[in-house]
């Protein structure tokens, strides 16, 4: 259970859609997924069937889940602050 | 830590697929079977990449390789490329980069078209070229329809060379360069083989790398001490060898190695992991810690060497084992368990 | 090392972040310090989940006191011996059989599908389900599509099925349903687990609800989780949460695809196509509701009313009593380790594997067998 990735969608052809893996591209089959598909949305593939539409809100929203479990987890211990800084530092050199 | 199976009954595919299953064939069939006869040099029995054979102060040193890819034609290359390539390469990695000269033995299948076998021809004929190495004799026999697979290839090559380099010299502390990306030849035969409608560019990586070779060598003289070609089986099974045979643990940094996007997201799709996927332009080499920068710059140089990458090193620790630094924890790398298949799970 | 670097690759990238998985191991040591007991043992059921665990080595750095089971989550290891036997049967009918690449290598009574190519068999692998319908309506030889994987990939089965195939393709069914399986390692009178981790592409389809009733009646929590590095982590973060808070509850870490009703469309296709029935699972016995079977309406399709599969060919080979001295259900349930099973390393071994746990590459007998036990590798250079 379930080599799923996900992927880009650069056009659509009717009942599939031509999806961007980051380095290789395949036609992936419509009939499964449960909302309407455009290019540009992310959808996520197994075995050659989009079964999830991925909402690019979701990406940024779970990035928050996640700092939120870290700092709700961290209270006042002190290695927390290094690694807080270090992930700091990541963010300030990807969003720059 | 190697465990050898046993050798079933009959012989499926997975015996000529380059992992355990085919290391268990040839130890226990072909060895056992043909026997160790010692010879002034390096035999059968260090089932390395070529035979070292001692002549006055040099050694001859000769391999023969079987090419039975399907299909004929890939993206990248095709079976007269890769047959140059595959032998050339093998005695690049015992350290001689001068081929006297290479056989070339075909065997078609009845109907076989000629036009394709002029194109494999023209094929085999520009890979000489870029190896400098010409092909000096040959055989050809045709079989019935559906007796063989559309076309197998035979080369054998010879070369002289001052200074053998085997696959079992690796030390503790010993650095690993990889001189390119890992993967390419292996997915994009998968995809085309699966009609995997993948589009994208998965290509080959089959070149001879001799002249490669000879500029690490140059550069690194004997601060070279273990080379092997990463063929089928992929990195894993080139660097299990070389830790069993070394008898020494290998470290790899995953993030260090290098791969190709298309070869990364085919591989990814499929549930592939490219370190075990073939290649056939590509070495990895054991240098000492000195020399290892050295060698670095210099294959980066080649033409073919752009992407050349330190990827681990060697330690006293788990020898025979590869370990893998994946930037979030470590695992052992698993070796290849034959034919990779496409996976769902 | 990554080429391109478009702004798409390294949003990737974001779930693969270091730095963040570190401090998720640091929350995962001190909860498993405030929770007081070694090991804390959760289940993942989920074939991904594990091949995602090793794949990232993540084994390595969990803390010591968290035990991640692997349970019966790969389609394929629980897929029975009788199962793979239809299929190899027919396929030396003559029959063209498509499936997938996981299953061409798992043994049957006598023989896996690879061995029967061996002998001339015509076994073609694919990547997707419609690629079978492809073969099909490409030649006129019977094909038979044998359908492994859980209720994610049945859903890929039951579209093609909806939407025509031609009359020489039929469908022998192997597929599996998830839910009931974690309730027979609950109700295990000494299952030691505390928690699972559920599979995030699953629960895609079926939503997160689906779970509910199961933590109402064992009491145990179930976190939804993804597969990337920083997915699995927090995943078990929340879990062990959940665990030392006592607050049994469905929690869903991968909203990014899973939502309470899941896919309904796909949902809709799946259970038009299918119905749920009991069936072995290799290793675990009989799971209640556990296998998905093609429904009356279909059984024009479904290659088991088409074909008689005589499987007594296959009894000349080695009857399958070792099954029953098989204790993978008790490994994977935390009650035992592959050094407890008799068989382990005699009967069953890679090379011919009984329980489902060998057969997985990632199967805890599996990796015993290899490294001899599992490789400590926290103290690697």
């Amino acid at each position: 259970m379930c080599l799923g990735v996900p992927g880009k969608v650069v056009e659509i052809n009717g009942k599939s859609a031509t999806v961007d893996f980051w380095g290789v591209r395949r036609q992936v089959w419509l009939d499964v997924v449960d909302e309407p598909v455009a290019v540009g949305d992310y959808v996520l593939n197994h075995v050659g069937y989009a079964i999830r539409r991925i909402p690019d809100s979701e990406i940024g929203e779970t990035l928050a889940l996640y700092e939120e479990l870290i700092k709700a987890s961290e209270q006042d211990d002190l290695m927390a602050a290094d690694v807080r800084a270090e992930i700091a530092a990541t963010q300030e050199r990807e969003d720059a | 830590m190697m465990r050898r199976g046993l050798v079933d009954d009959r012989l499926g595919l997975k015996y000529g697929a380059g992992g355990r299953a085919m290391r268990a064939l040839v130890e226990r069939v072909c060895l056992a079977g043909l026997g160790d006869v010692p010879v002034d040099g390096i035999g059968l029995a260090a089932m390395d990449d070529a035979a070292a054979l001692r002549v006055g102060d040099r050694w001859l040193v000769i391999t023969t390789d079987s090419h039975v890819v399907q299909p004929i034609f890939f993206p990248g290359g095709d079976i007269g490329r890769l047959a140059v390539s595959g032998t050339v390469n093998d005695l690049a990695m015992m350290g001689a980069t001068e081929p006297l000269g290479l056989t070339c033995a075909i065997i078609l299948e009845e109907g076989f078209s000629k036009a394709d076998l002029e194109r494999v021809y023209a094929s085999i004929r520009e890979a000489c070229r870029e190896a400098h190495a010409p092909i000096v004799t040959g055989d050809t026999k045709v079989m019935g329809r559906g007796e063989l697979d559309g076309l197998v290839v035979n080369t054998t090559g010879v070369a002289l060379c001052d200074r053998v380099v085997s696959d079992a010299g690796l030390h503790p502390g010993d650095v690993l360069i990889v001189t390119g990306t890992m993967g390419d030849h292996g997915m994009a035969i998968m995809a085309a083989r699966h009609q995997l409608a993948l589009e994208g560019d998965l290509r080959s990586d089959v070149a001879p790398i001799n002249g490669l070779v000879r500029a690490a060598l140059d550069a690194g003289g004997a601060g070279i001490v273990a080379m092997k070609d990463p063929t089928r089986g992929g990195l894993s099974s080139a660097l299990h060898e070389m830790a069993e045979k070394g008898a020494v643990g290998i470290l790899i940094e995953e993030l260090a190695v290098p791969v190709r996007a298309a070869t990364r997201a085919a591989a990814d799709l499929l549930g592939i992991d490219p370190l075990v996927v073939a290649n056939e332009g590509k070495a990895v080499i054991g240098v000492r810690p000195g020399a290892a920068n050295a060698v670095l710059e210099a294959i980066r140089r080649h033409p073919l060497g752009g992407g050349a990458a330190i990827v681990g090193r060697c330690l006293s620790e788990h020898p025979g084992a590869v370990i893998l630094d994946t930037g979030f924890g470590r695992r052992m790398l698993s070796e290849p368990e034959g034919e990779l298949l496409p996976r769902i799970c | 090392m990554l080429e391109g670097g478009s702004a798409d690759a390294v949003r990737e990238l974001k779930f693969r972040d270091p730095a963040r998985a570190r401090a998720m191991v640091d929350a995962l040591t001190r909860l498993t310090v405030d929770i007081g007991r070694a090991p804390v043992s959760v289940m993942h059921v989920c074939g991904s989940h594990e091949q995602a665990i090793a794949k990232f080595g993540l084994r390595a750095v969990f803390p010591r006191a968290l035990n991640v089971i692997m349970g019966p989550g790969c389609p394929v290891c629980i897929t029975d011996t009788p199962e793979v036997d239809e299929g190899v049967v027919l396929a030396r009918q003559g029959v063209h059989i498509a499936t997938y690449g996981d299953m061409v290598r798992v043994p049957g009574t006598a023989l896996s599908l690879a061995d029967a190519q061996a002998e001339g068999a015509k076994i073609h692998v694919i990547y997707s389900a419609a690629q079978a319908v492809d073969l099909a309506r490409s030649i006129r030889d019977d094909v038979v599509f044998f359908a492994t994987g859980f209720e994610t990939t049945a859903v890929a089965t039951a579209a093609i099925v909806l939407n025509g195939v031609p009359d020489n393709f039929s469908i022998l069914s192997a597929h599996k349903y998830i839910p009931p399986v974690m309730e027979i390692v609950a109700e295990m009178p000494q299952t030691r687990v505390e928690g699972f981790l559920a599979a995030g592409h699953a629960a895609t389809i079926t939503g997160w609800g689906v779970f509910e009733p199961f933590v109402a009646r064992h009491k145990l929590p179930v976190v939804v989780a993804g597969f990337e590095p920083l997915d699995i982590l927090a995943g078990l973060v929340k879990l062990l949460e959940l665990i030392r808070d006592h607050t049994p509850q469905v929690s869903n870490m991968f909203p990014r695809c899973v939502t309470r009703e899941g896919n309904l469309r796909a949902q809709d296709q799946l259970w038009k196509v299918f119905r749920p029935t009991g069936g072995r699972w290799r290793g675990i016995a009989h799971v209640p509701n556990g296998n998905l079977r093609l429904r009356d309406e279909f059984a024009h399709l479904d290659a088991r009313r088409r074909f008689t599969i005589d499987l007594t060919s296959l009894w000349d080979y080695a009857p399958p009593l070792l099954a029953q001295s098989c204790i993978c259900g008790d490994i994977m349930a935390g009650i035992s380790s592959p050094s407890d099973c008799t068989l382990f390393g005699q009967e069953c071994s890679p090379e011919k594997p009984v329980g489902a746990c060998m057969v997985s590459s990632e199967g805890a007998c599996r990796i015993w067998h290899q490294y001899g036990g599992h490789p400590d590798l926290r103290g690697v250079a």
